[in-house]
């Protein structure tokens, strides 16, 4: 058997362009369904427990896909604004705890989650090094941005701004690092997280500054009157609140009209929960309510039908491929004739030499087998953060 | 050695029919085989290696009648007994100098190849000259080169018999003195019989014995 092997070997060697047209066709045969479900599988279920760990989401009216996915998975696209007058409206139903996110800013490729300390006790993420964020300006980051960025309890993150062309934009905050949360294999890992407030005044909605009534501040006074004091372009507005500044910062208006992206909202119990969805089947209202379940489900829907025709059409291809395959064997074996004439006149026996034939086709195949078993483990391992990037980008 | 007894042999249902009514050839006699083109004298050699079956008559080669042997006993017949050389040598072209020489070790278990084996071919490779070739593949050869290889590989299983279609055919003037003396040697020193089929009027003188085969064709 080792003669055998050893023979048919090198024939594949020396022909190795052709041996790797082949092993490569049949590495793709045996990869692409294969692999196709993996992935589908692993997303599938990646995707699901974590919409089946939030309950409800509120959100305003659009598409509950984009609410669901930036809410759950922090998707760079978010969904039309709602005022955080939404959370407390939940809270004050007594019905659900609500939950507030804003999660519209990014501190590099990482998202900034605006929440409260509720979400950590919801999705019972846990504090690895350092304390929960307790002032303005103060963040929480995630193992993953922690490995990423390289930072730890003390240093500072920055945020992003969400255009470079606009100068009368947001300008970035630098945000102190109050603590590391232990790693949770979820979203969570990737992401920044900070009071809603601070999200807030990332955008600019509070801000602080020089205190107008100071002697310093004098140059930067455009007017000023009994009752009010107008500032001009000179005014130092602070990108970082620190123990000296963070007085300075305030809000202007009522925060009650302030943006959040979705609420999520843990009904007291499941008749709670459908109360609090009855509340949300207004068609004038300007919110929706949704499962997150429910929308991730259709969307797996539409990822399977993909999938299956994509299957269906592989296995068309890979018929093809066989049959090909197939003849070029046979066409082989003729062009072959006169060596294998050769082996049998020498006195080689008929099934040494056709053992032979049939190594050469199983090297093949086992080696395409074990190609397409690699790739398939890479695929297991790797696939479903490649497939949510895809789903999320 | 070769003791051939009303051979009869005809392909399909054509013209051609081979009649051998006697031919008989002593161990160590070196023999060659002259005719026209078409006369059945490759036909001779692969009836004697039972690569042919006659359709009637007998060929008996060192005292077993090949014919009467069925398919699987009458290749590990060969492959023990008779050493073939070609006259396109017949190489493989994805094997190298060594693997060629040893192929009839792997493609016939009843061979069993070892380190002895490994070292004959290596001696054998070095005794023609190619011995520094072993690892190259037969293709990167010369002609001369190469119809080495095929002798050698006729050679490595120590077979009593030689039968060599048209050897010389393809090389040039010293080349074909070159192989005629490895064969003969070989033949000599282990008194093994050499038949070989041959157009080759310039190599007669060398063997005992030359057979017109024009009386064999009817």
């Amino acid at each position: 058997m080792r003669d055998v092997l050893y023979l048919a070997w090198r024939y594949l060697v020396y022909h190795r362009l052709k041996t790797v047209i082949l092993v490569t066709s049949i590495t793709l045969i045996i990869y692409l369904p294969v692999g196709l479900n993996v992935v589908v599988e692993q997303s599938g279920e990646h995707l699901t427990a974590r919409a089946e760990a939030t309950p409800l989401l509120v959100g305003a009216k659009g598409s509950p896909l984009e609410l669901a996915l930036n809410s759950l998975y922090f998707s760079p696209d978010y969904p039309e604004l709602i005022d955080y007058s939404a959370a407390s409206e939940i809270t004050n139903s007594g019905l659900a705890t609500a939950i507030p996110l804003y999660v519209r800013f990014r501190s590099r490729s990482h998202p900034i989650v605006g929440t409260s300390l509720d979400y950590f006790d919801f999705h019972n993420l846990s504090i690895a090094a350092g304390r929960p964020m307790a002032v303005l300006g103060e963040c929480v980051v995630g193992a993953a941005v922690a490995e990423a960025l390289g930072v730890s309890v003390g240093d500072t993150v920055t945020s992003s701004p969400e255009t470079v062309f606009d100068l009368a934009g947001v300008y970035p905050l630098r945000m102190t690092v109050a603590g590391v949360l232990s790693k949770s294999f979820t979203p969570d890992d990737d992401a920044v997280f900070v009071d809603v407030k601070t999200a807030w005044i990332i955008q600019g909605l509070g801000h602080g500054h020089q205190d107008l009534a100071s002697p310093e501040a004098s140059a930067s006074v455009l007017n000023r009157s009994e009752d009010n004091i107008v500032a001009n372009a000179a005014l130092v507005q602070y990108n970082e609140i620190t123990a000296d500044n963070a007085d300075s910062f305030h809000f202007h208006g009522d925060l009650a009209g302030y943006p959040l992206t979705a609420v999520i909202a843990v009904p007291n119990d499941d008749k709670s929960g459908v109360i609090l969805r009855g509340r949300y089947t207004d068609e004038g209202a300007t919110s929706q309510i949704v499962r997150p379940v429910t929308v991730i489900d259709e969307l797996l829907d539409t990822i399977l039908t993909i999938q299956q025709f994509i299957v269906a059409a592989v296995i068309i291809v890979g018929l093809a491929t066989v049959a090909t395959a197939a003849l070029v064997f046979m066409l082989s074996l003729r062009l072959r004739r006169r060596e294998i004439d050769t082996m049998l006149k020498i006195g080689g026996s008929r099934p040494r030499v056709a053992s032979m034939l049939l190594a050469e086709v199983a090297i093949v195949i086992v080696l395409s087998g074990v190609i397409a078993s690699v790739i398939t483990l890479l695929t297991w391992r790797f696939g479903p953060g490649v497939i949510e990037s895809l789903v999320l980008a | 050695m070769i003791d051939i007894q009303d051979l009869q042999f005809s392909y399909g249902e054509g013209d051609f029919t081979l009649q051998v009514p006697e031919l008989a050839v002593a161990r160590g006699e070196s023999v060659a085989i002259v005719g026209p083109s078409g006369s059945g004298k490759t036909t001779l050699l692969n009836l004697i290696a039972g690569n042919t079956i006659p359709r009637s008559g007998q060929v008996s080669t060192n005292g077993q009648e090949v014919s009467g042997l069925h398919d699987a006993a009458r290749r590990d017949f060969r492959i023990a007994n008779i050493g073939l050389v070609f006259q396109e040598f017949e190489l493989l072209e994805y094997l190298n100098v060594l693997d060629n020489i040893l192929l009839p070790y792997r493609i016939n278990r009843s061979l069993a190849l070892d380190d002895d084996v490994r070292q004959r071919a290596a001696e054998l490779a070095q005794q023609v000259g190619i011995g520094d070739k072993l690892h190259r593949y037969a293709n990167h050869l010369s002609q001369g080169e190469k119809q080495r290889v095929a002798v050698v590989r006729a050679l490595v299983v120590r077979p009593p018999l030689l039968l060599a279609d048209e050897p010389t055919g393809n090389l040039d003037p010293v080349n074909k003195e070159r192989v005629l003396d490895i064969l003969f040697e070989y033949a000599d020193d282990n008194a093994a019989t050499l038949i070989t089929v041959t157009h080759d009027h310039d190599i007669l003188h060398r063997f005992q014995r030359v057979i017109d085969f024009k009386k064999f064709y009817a």
